[in-house]
């Protein structure tokens, strides 16, 4: 049986007292727990920015990448040992900024993985600045002045790309983030998962009490979990093109609410081939063992030679 | 040489002609020249053909196939013209092959000095596809005027048609079988018309078969790394098209399924590299290939790859004329300097800079070896003359190649030490590595400075102690390849005049330094193919020694001279440069040479302008 101690590492945390970072890694932790997945089995991988230092606190493979670079440098790897747990994290302006192209990219392949972003709206680690999801005309404690950008919508992206798992969770809610990320893993595909995270030291807009709707006059918390309210985003036939196209619409639809109800959950999730299963219609032997594990290295060449004769 | 509008398919006469030829005995040296257009635009193939081992090509032709009148001519009349034709390459004694439905007249070629052979395309290409049944569809089989054409100089030089009949049909299998046949006839009767109508003495060139010596192949520069890779056991090849890179990826993904190779077309070239490091730490041998913009991108994924001590990836550069899109078709040696410092920071890089299809086959092969050994990326610097050189070579030996991993781990030995580290200081620089999904072999890796167990540190102790770890692997790189692999003298080694080069200006030299030392210049040849390690003592030697250093590069600052002057402290006399994003020929290397001797110049610029 193993215990949380086995995922954790005793490297030094310098993320600032009470940010939301420290809720998603305790919710990677203890999701790899529950599953009870062995951490030699597992590969965690992050881009750059304060949300880049999470694989050193995890142990597992860890791989802190470059700026931007998280998706690629996690699908080399799990292509390369398709039996890994692959999960990527990153910050906002990682994975939707500097990254962009790859999380589009990413999502069209359909790799069997986990994509964590934690999204503060801000640049954490370069001191604040606003980050791609900072919705037009706010502007958070260090910016000099409103944004003139228009933020982007993660969950909407990430379905208009081919993510086939498509969630939002909380970093502060570690139970719903818990259950989301586990359903994320279990996942066969490319499962993303938006994930609210406060930066208490730089965005002042999106707080642990702005998500509480204490500024609300209800005082109703602005979370609210869409399979509470009977939605439903699973694809019943992925075979069918309407099926599958009117819940990516309702998935869209709801992917825009935002502001004094914001909803979390699964807004979409689809079973089709992954991309490994596809490599393995063209090279069966990919669906008997990883690459890594097969002898490779005495290759017989004598075929291409005489097609040259 | 056949010439004519790209989509015309020159490529298929002269690479059939070229396999007739190998199977004759003949020796085959080919290359192409084309526009960044897929329709319309000039492009031609040279094919020379001799009964000795060719290396390079040169600039005289004595048989011209035009498909179009653009080739005889130019584009003169074009608001913005680029090439007058290449009826004035004709040699004297010459022939050209056009199609006598132009109606030109014999004066308009301005040459007396040639035999013309004007051959009635159409009305062959008609008579051909009658036998088939197939002449109402003429529209669809026009591009075959191409095969009556390929018969037609067969049947000037009196070749074996047999031979090219064969290879046609090779081209053609399955349901293409009847295509084959087709194209055969086309060709039959192009052969049939020369012989009939000009008879057998009218072209003075005969081409005759002669024994096979030993089984033999054509093959391109792309063909060779990716073979190269093949061989090699790489797992993994990612890449975002690029002329000249992309027939290489094309080439291994239409065999992926023989081999189990992964190929992945990236959405750029930042991804590209960045699978490919993150199949190498997973323990894949993996590769990667680009040209110059794409490397561009590259740069940053690189030094990645550097610090954290990936075991690779490869990388292969072909370079084009640059800087940005430059000509994106055409050839240039303009990267060497930023293949060795390409990303920001200093960290330790293998280059190899192969210079002929055979050295890139074994040079590539080598390159995994140097990855996963040295846990280093290495970059295979080669270009687009050679990516498009198509050539003769003896069936590729590969007897004694022999992938070695390095220092990867297996879960037994992990086991023994329960406190492994990735980037433990060892003596040599090396840490034995480990793969994820090894029980035990727990790592973290990081593009921050890091400890020995992979995680941040900004220590400056450390940071003193593990960039020096790293350094010293490419020292050590240097000390354990010998010196034979790095450079090589070629030809008698107290001559007068020393050539200085490296990669693909390799064969022209050769060729060269024949034409003048039968012209009473004794030169001989220093091939610089490990850009990094760079062979050091042994330049320094071989030049030391020498009277008189002529540089010769395809850029425009000769890159390399500069090279060996920052590591050697030696200055070359002289340099020969060439950066029209046109390759050297055998004649131009005479040429440029004996300028420098005979007529006392110091530094040539050649042009084919
Ligand atoms: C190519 C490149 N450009 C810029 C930077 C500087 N940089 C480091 S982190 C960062 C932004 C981090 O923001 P985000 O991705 O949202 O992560 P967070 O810190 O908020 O978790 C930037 C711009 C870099 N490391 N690399
Ligand atoms: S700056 Fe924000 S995101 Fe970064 S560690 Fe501090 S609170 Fe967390
Ligand atoms: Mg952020």
């Amino acid at each position: 049986m193993l215990e949380l101690k086995n995922y954790r590492t005793q490297v030094h945390n310098d993320w600032c007292p009470g940010c939301g970072d420290f809720g998603i890694v305790n919710a990677i932790q203890m999701t790899l727990l529950e599953m009870q997945l062995e951490p030699h089995r597992i590969a965690v991988f992050s881009g750059i920015g304060c949300s880049g230092k999470t694989p050193h606190f995890i142990n597992a493979y860890g791989f802190h990448t470059l700026h931007g670079r998280v998706l690629p440098i996690a699908t080399g790897a799990k292509l390369a040992n398709p039996s890994l747990t692959v999960i990527a994290v990153g910050g906002d302006g990682d994975g939707l900024g500097i990254g962009a192209g790859h999380f589009v990219n990413t999502g069209r392949r359909n790799l069997d993985f986990t994509y964590v972003l934690h999204d503060n709206g801000v640049y954490g680690l370069t001191k604040g600045q606003a980050s791609p999801t900072l919705p037009k005309g706010l502007k958070t404690k260090s910016m000099p002045a409103p944004s003139i950008q228009e933020g982007v919508n993660p969950i909407a992206m990430a379905v208009a790309s081919g993510y086939t798992f498509v969630a939002r969770s909380y970093a502060l809610d570690v139970r719903h983030l818990k259950m989301t990320l586990r359903a994320a893993i279990e996942h066969r595909g490319s499962a993303f998962v938006d994930v609210l995270q406060t930066c208490p030291t730089y965005n002042d807009i999106n707080t642990k009490e702005w998500y509480a709707g204490d500024d609300l006059p209800t005082k109703a918390p602005r979370l609210y979990k869409l399979e509470e309210t009977g939605y439903d985003g699973r694809v019943s036939d992925a075979t069918i093109r309407d099926v599958v196209n009117a819940k990516k619409g309702d998935a869209l639809l709801k992917s825009f609410e935002w502001g004094e109800k914001i909803p979390i959950g699964v807004f979409f999730k689809m079973e089709v081939a992954t991309f490994e299963d596809q490599l393995a219609t063209r090279m069966p032997a990919l669906a008997e063992k990883p690459f890594v594990e097969q002898d490779i290295y005495n290759r017989d060449i004598a075929l291409l030679l005489d097609e040259l004769a | 040489m056949i010439g004519g509008p790209q989509g015309s398919g020159i490529n298929s006469v002269a690479e059939n002609f070229a396999k007739a030829c190998i199977r004759g005995g003949l020796h085959v040296f080919a290359n192409i020249e084309y526009h960044s257009n897929i329709k319309g635009e000039h492009s031609y193939y040279r094919l020379r053909v001799d009964s000795r081992e060719l290396r390079s090509h040169v600039d005289w032709v004595d048989l011209l196939v035009a498909l179009d009148k653009e080739t005889l001519f130019g584009d003169l009349t074009k608001a913005h013209p680029t090439h007058s034709g290449h009826r004035h390459e004709v040699s004297p004694g010459g022939g050209i092959i056009y199609d006598a439905g132009l109606k030109l007249s014999p004066d308009s070629f301005g040459r007396d000095d040639i035999t013309l052979f004007p051959i009635p395309y159409m009305d062959l290409l008609i008579d051909a596809l009658k036998e088939f049944g197939k002449e109402r569809e003429l529209s669809k089989y026009q591009v075959m005027v191409n095969t009556i054409a390929l018969g037609a100089s067969l049947g000037l030089v009196n070749y074996d048609f047999g031979l090219a009949s064969e290879a046609i049909r090779e081209g053609f299998t399955g349901r293409k079988a009847a295509l084959g046949e087709l194209n055969i006839s086309a060709a039959q009767h192009g052969y049939d018309y020369a012989e009939k109508i000009f008879g057998h003495s009218a072209f003075p060139i005969r081409l005759q078969r002669q024994a096979l010596g030993g089984k033999r192949m054509m093959i391109r520069g792309v063909q060779a790394v990716a073979i190269g890779k093949v061989k090699a056991g790489c797992g993994f090849q990612t890449y975002y098209p690029i002329t000249p890179a992309t027939d290489e990826s094309e080439y291994l993904e239409s065999h992926q399924g023989n081999y189990n190779m992964i190929v992945v077309q990236a959405e750029d070239e930042i991804s590209a590299i960045n699978m490919a490091t993150g199949a190498a730490h997973a323990g894949l041998r993996s590769s990667t290939s680009t040209s110059g913009p794409g490397f561009s991108l590259m740069a940053e994924g690189l030094g990645w790859s550097g610090i954290t001590e990936a075991p690779g990836p490869v990388i292969i550069l072909w370079q084009r004329s640059g800087p940005a899109t430059g000509m994106p078709t055409r050839t240039e040696q303009g990267d060497l300097r930023f293949a060795l410092h390409a990303a920001h920071g200093e960290f330790p890089r293998m280059i190899i800079a192969p210079g002929d299809v055979v050295e890139c086959f074994y040079d590539t092969f080598d390159a995994f070896n140097y990855a996963e050994r040295y846990q280093v990326p290495v970059i295979v610097l080669a270009d687009k003359f050679l990516a498009s050189t198509y050539k003769d070579i003896p069936f590729l030996n590969t007897d004694g190649m022999k992938v070695d991993r390095g220092d990867l781990l297996q879960e037994l030995d992990i086991t023994k030490n329960p406190d492994y580290k990735r980037y433990q200081l060892t003596e040599l620089g090396i840490s034995p590595r480990t793969r994820p999904g090894q029980k035990g072999g727990i790592f973290w890796t990081t593009g921050d400075e890091h400890d020995e167990y992979g995680h941040i540190t900004e220590a400056a102790g450390l940071r003193v102690r593990m960039m020096t770890k790293r350094m010293k692997k490419i020292e050590l790189a240097g000390q354990v390849i010998p010196d034979s692999k790095k450079a090589t003298l070629h030809g008698p080694r107290t001559a007068p005049i020393t050539i200085v080069g490296w990669g693909s200006t390799k064969g022209a030299i050769l060729d060269g330094m024949e034409e003048l030392s039968a012209n009473g210049v004794e030169a001989n040849f220093l091939q610089i193919r490990y850009v990094s390690p760079f062979p050091t003592e042994l330049v320094q030697k071989v030049l030391y020694e020498s009277r008189r250093k002529i540089a010769i590069e395809n850029n425009y600052s000769a890159q390399m001279a500069g090279l060996i002057r920052e590591m050697t402290g030696i200055a070359v006399d002289n340099k020969i440069v060439k950066f029209d994003g046109r390759p050297f020929s055998q004649n131009e290397i005479y040429e440029g040479v004996r300028d420098i001797v005979k007529n006392g110049m110091s530094e040539v610029m050649l042009s084919h302008a």
